[in-house]
């Protein structure tokens, strides 16, 4: 059963993953995100992270896609980008060897580094306390961290009255 | 039989790997982004593998502030590309070629 | 399961550095937006005191630090020790002395408010956090609150040029911080915490065999690739030329300045605190970017006509001789006498940070004159318009190219030294001849200053606070060079670091 699940939900994230490569329409692009999102969210609830779950369905799939449509509406750029002109010769290639280089670089280390993470530890804890230990650590050893999340929201904050701002408005 | 750690983490690998694909492929800033997005979520499932593995939340509340960070860094990213595109509708990043290199 | 919640242990004055900046930020955003808009230079004097009196405070605690000695804060999460002390007090001069010179530079258009200064003091919060981090969850926030202010400095002038600029780097800036993040992640799988001093406990318990290998030397891989996008080392500098040219002359200033140092802190904390027991793994390859970033730097920079891109390519070539005190440092990581590298690598960041800040403050006064062009060519005949603001250009170019009696030059005498200590005879005299290379584009730019034909120009106003700014960084430039002491008797301490 649970390998049925990773297997579909894998399926989702590369195809997905692929789609916003490959779609010449970003709001295809961002469809196909939505669709990754979805499937790492379907990873983190086998996983036993719900409220990870949760908050990437929320933030991530909700907020952060719909915010990407609203950008590429706005602007009127829903045009497909024709993707069989290249621009600069030999690039396309290089990235993709690249881009596989990496891929099996990485990919190659975890295998061999798998059999050295330690036994697989069944401890599958009840039911609610995946949020209330998730708190736990975030109160108690990162409370620095989320207090600098506080400061970076302030740059996002100011970083977009600074570059939205138009000329009438300055004089305030 | 269930899904290994290392199942998830080469999931992760390949993710990451389409993600920075992508990013050297497509020329929409906006495309672009959204595969800086897909390599962050690489990483997300990645720390949450290993933090099942390990029975250590630490790995989840990492992913936790990856969250924050991508979405403060969506709306810094989309600010930049709102007030570029203003000036010059339907722009590529080819068609940015102000500053040579 | 409810076991008692302990709350970690705060000790607020410790944090007061970053408490003082980030109260200076909102206190700026908050008073601005209510109050009718300030005086002239006003904005500019509250940030440029807020970060002066952190760095103030950052030598009390330096103080306190030298008294009961190194520990961790909150938990484990920054740590408490003269290193980031150092890097504070680095950060908030060059932040105080960006704020002076930002005022000129955005008055008058729509930037002019408290927001710029809001965003310089939470960038500077930023690299302070990115120096003191002892968990890498830490530096990773420390990194995105800086990098993210980056951005929208670098497009926050409404030109195609700085809007390119900002495109640029965001896009590669956010490529750097996944790779960055994904070595995070894959060292968490090899050290099971991202807690610098659990990270080193773990690797010392455990026997080489036993130490999960491939997963950290990937995650090592990916954060110098990270790392070295952030501090712009060949063959990751691409970025670098078109984001210094593109970017507003005061923001590349603090790029090139708080931006800088603090990628080469977080650098020294990951490589040199963090995992001293993979220096061997780790070493070549700082060897190779080190070599790579000063022959890339220093011949790129000679042919370049735009004087900020050859600054750019110079500030390359400059984290190529940072590299080489990586690298020094990288010999004895983790042993008891840790030799010179730690330190010649803080020392040169400091003063780097400085004498750029001025560089970039003189380029912005002429190019803002000559119409935003910084062509070598608008430099023509300053020497006769403003001979003093050419001196002080002169200098501070003196001390880029590492000529003795200038900050410059104890601070490249520091890095070659430890090289030479650690017998990197190759890497200290490919340094050496970058270092001469390199001399012919400050020649150019002062030869061009001093000897070229006198252009028919009005001489270009200085704005006072701007004018404080450049004879500030001109003075600690000389009198560092001159009493290289004063400097170097206090930071024995920085190698003495918490984790």
């Amino acid at each position: 059963m649970e390998l049925i699940v990773f297997v579909l939900a894998s399926a989702m994230v590369l195809s997905g993953a692929i789609g916003v490569v490959l779609f010449r329409n970003p709001v295809h692009a961002a469809l196909g995100l939505v669709l990754t999102l979805f499937g790492v969210a379907v990873h983190f609830v086998s996983m036993e992270a719900h409220f990870l779950a949760a908050v990437q369905v929320i933030v991530y799939a909700g907020a952060i896609v719909v915010l990407f449509l609203f950008v590429i509406m706005l602007l009127g750029v829903d045009r497909a980008e024709d993707l069989t002109i290249e621009p600069l010769k030999l690039q396309r290639p290089v990235a993709i060897v690249l881009g596989a280089g990496v891929t099996v670089l990485v990919a190659g280390a975890v295998v061999r580094g798998a059999d050295t993470l330690g036994r697989e530890t069944n401890a599958s804890a009840p039911g609610d306390s995946n949020i209330r230990a998730l708190a736990r650590s975030l109160y108690s050893d990162h409370v620095l961290a989320f207090e600098l999340t506080s400061v970076l929201l302030i740059v996002a904050v100011a970083g977009t009255v600074v570059l939205t701002r138009r000329l009438k408005k300055s004089e305030g | 039989m269930e899904p290994t750690t290392t199942s998830y983490l080469v999931l992760a690998a390949l993710l990451f790997g389409i993600g920075a694909t992508g990013l050297m492929i497509r020329r929409n800033p906006l495309v672009m982004f959204m595969c800086i997005e897909l390599m962050l979520n690489a990483v997300n499932l990645t720390f949450v593998a290993l933090a099942t593995r390990f029975s250590d939340i630490d790995g989840q509340t990492a992913v936790f502030f990856v969250m924050v960070v991508a979405a403060a860094e969506v709306v810094v990213g989309l600010g930049i590309i709102i007030s570029i595109m203003r000036r010059r509708p339907g722009a590529t990043v080819d068609d940015l070629a102000e500053l040579k290199g | 399961m409810p076991e008692q919640f302990i709350a970690p242990s705060i000790d607020w004055f410790a944090l007061s550095p970053y408490l003082v900046m980030v109260a200076g930020a909102l206190g700026l955003l908050v008073v601005g937006a209510l109050t009718p808009r300030w005086p002239r230079g006003l904005y500019s004097l509250v940030s440029a005191l807020t970060a002066t009196s952190a760095g103030v405070l950052a030598v009390f605690i330096w103080n306190d630090v030298a008294e009961m000695g190194p520990g961790t804060l909150v938990g484990g999460a920054l740590s408490h020790d003269a290193f980031a002390q150092f890097v504070t007090i680095a950060v908030c001069a060059a932040t105080a002395l960006v704020a002076l010179v930002t005022d000129a530079e955005v008055r008058g258009t729509v930037l002019e408010g408290p927001e710029i200064h809001a965003l310089l003091l939470t960038a500077a919060t930023g690299a302070m956090v990115m120096g003191a981090s002892n968990d890498l969850i830490v530096l990773f926030l420390g990194l995105e609150t800086l990098s993210l202010a980056l951005y929208v400095l670098a497009a926050s002038e409404r030109t195609a040029a700085g809007q390119e600029a900002g495109m640029k780097y965001f896009i590669l800036g956010g490529l750097a911080s996944a790779v960055f993040l994904y070595g995070i992640a894959l060292l968490y799988g090899g050290a099971r915490s991202t807690n610098l001093g659990e990270i080193v406990a773990r690797f010392q318990s455990t026997v080489a065999l036993e130490r999960n290998d491939s997963l950290v030397l990937a995650g090592l891989a990916l954060l110098i690739v990270g790392l070295g996008f952030k501090v712009a080392a060949a063959p990751f500098h691409v970025w670098s030329p078109d984001v210094y040219q593109g970017a507003p002359t005061h923001v590349t200033a603090f790029m090139a300045s708080v931006g800088k140092a603090a990628a080469f802190a977080a650098m020294l904390r990951v490589l040199v605190i963090a995992l001293p027991f993979h220096r061997d793994d780790w070493r070549p390859v700082i060897w190779v970017l080190a070599i790579a970033s000063l022959v890339i730097g220093s011949t790129l920079a000679v042919v370049q006509t735009d004087v900020k891109r050859m600054l750019a390519f110079s500030s390359v070539s400059h984290a190529g001789f940072l590299l080489v005190g990586v690298e020094a440092a990288g010999h004895r990581a983790g042993e008891q006498i840790s030799g010179d590298g730690l330190e010649s690598v803080l020392v040169y960041l400091a003063l780097y940070s400085v004498l750029v800040v001025g560089t970039f403050s003189i380029v912005a006064v002429v190019s803002r004159h000559a119409g935003g062009s910084t062509d070598i060519s608008v430099f023509a005949g300053l020497g006769r318009r403003r001979p003093v603001l050419a001196l002080a250009l002169t200098i501070l170019l003196l001390a880029q190219a590492g000529v003795p009696l200038t900050s410059g030059f104890v601070a490249k005498w520091g890095v070659i030294q430890s090289a030479v200590a650690e017998r990197s005879y190759a890497i200290a005299i490919i340094a050496m001849v970058s270092a001469v290379i390199a001399a012919f584009l400050y020649l150019r730019i002062m030869v061009s200053a001093w000897l070229a034909d006198p252009s028919e120009v009005e001489p270009e106003p200085v704005p006072a606070m701007t004018g404080v700014a450049i004879a500030l960084a001109a003075a600690v430039t000389l009198v560092v060079g001159v009493y290289p002491e004063l400097l170097l008797g206090w930071t024995d301490a920085v190698s003495n670091f918490a984790r």
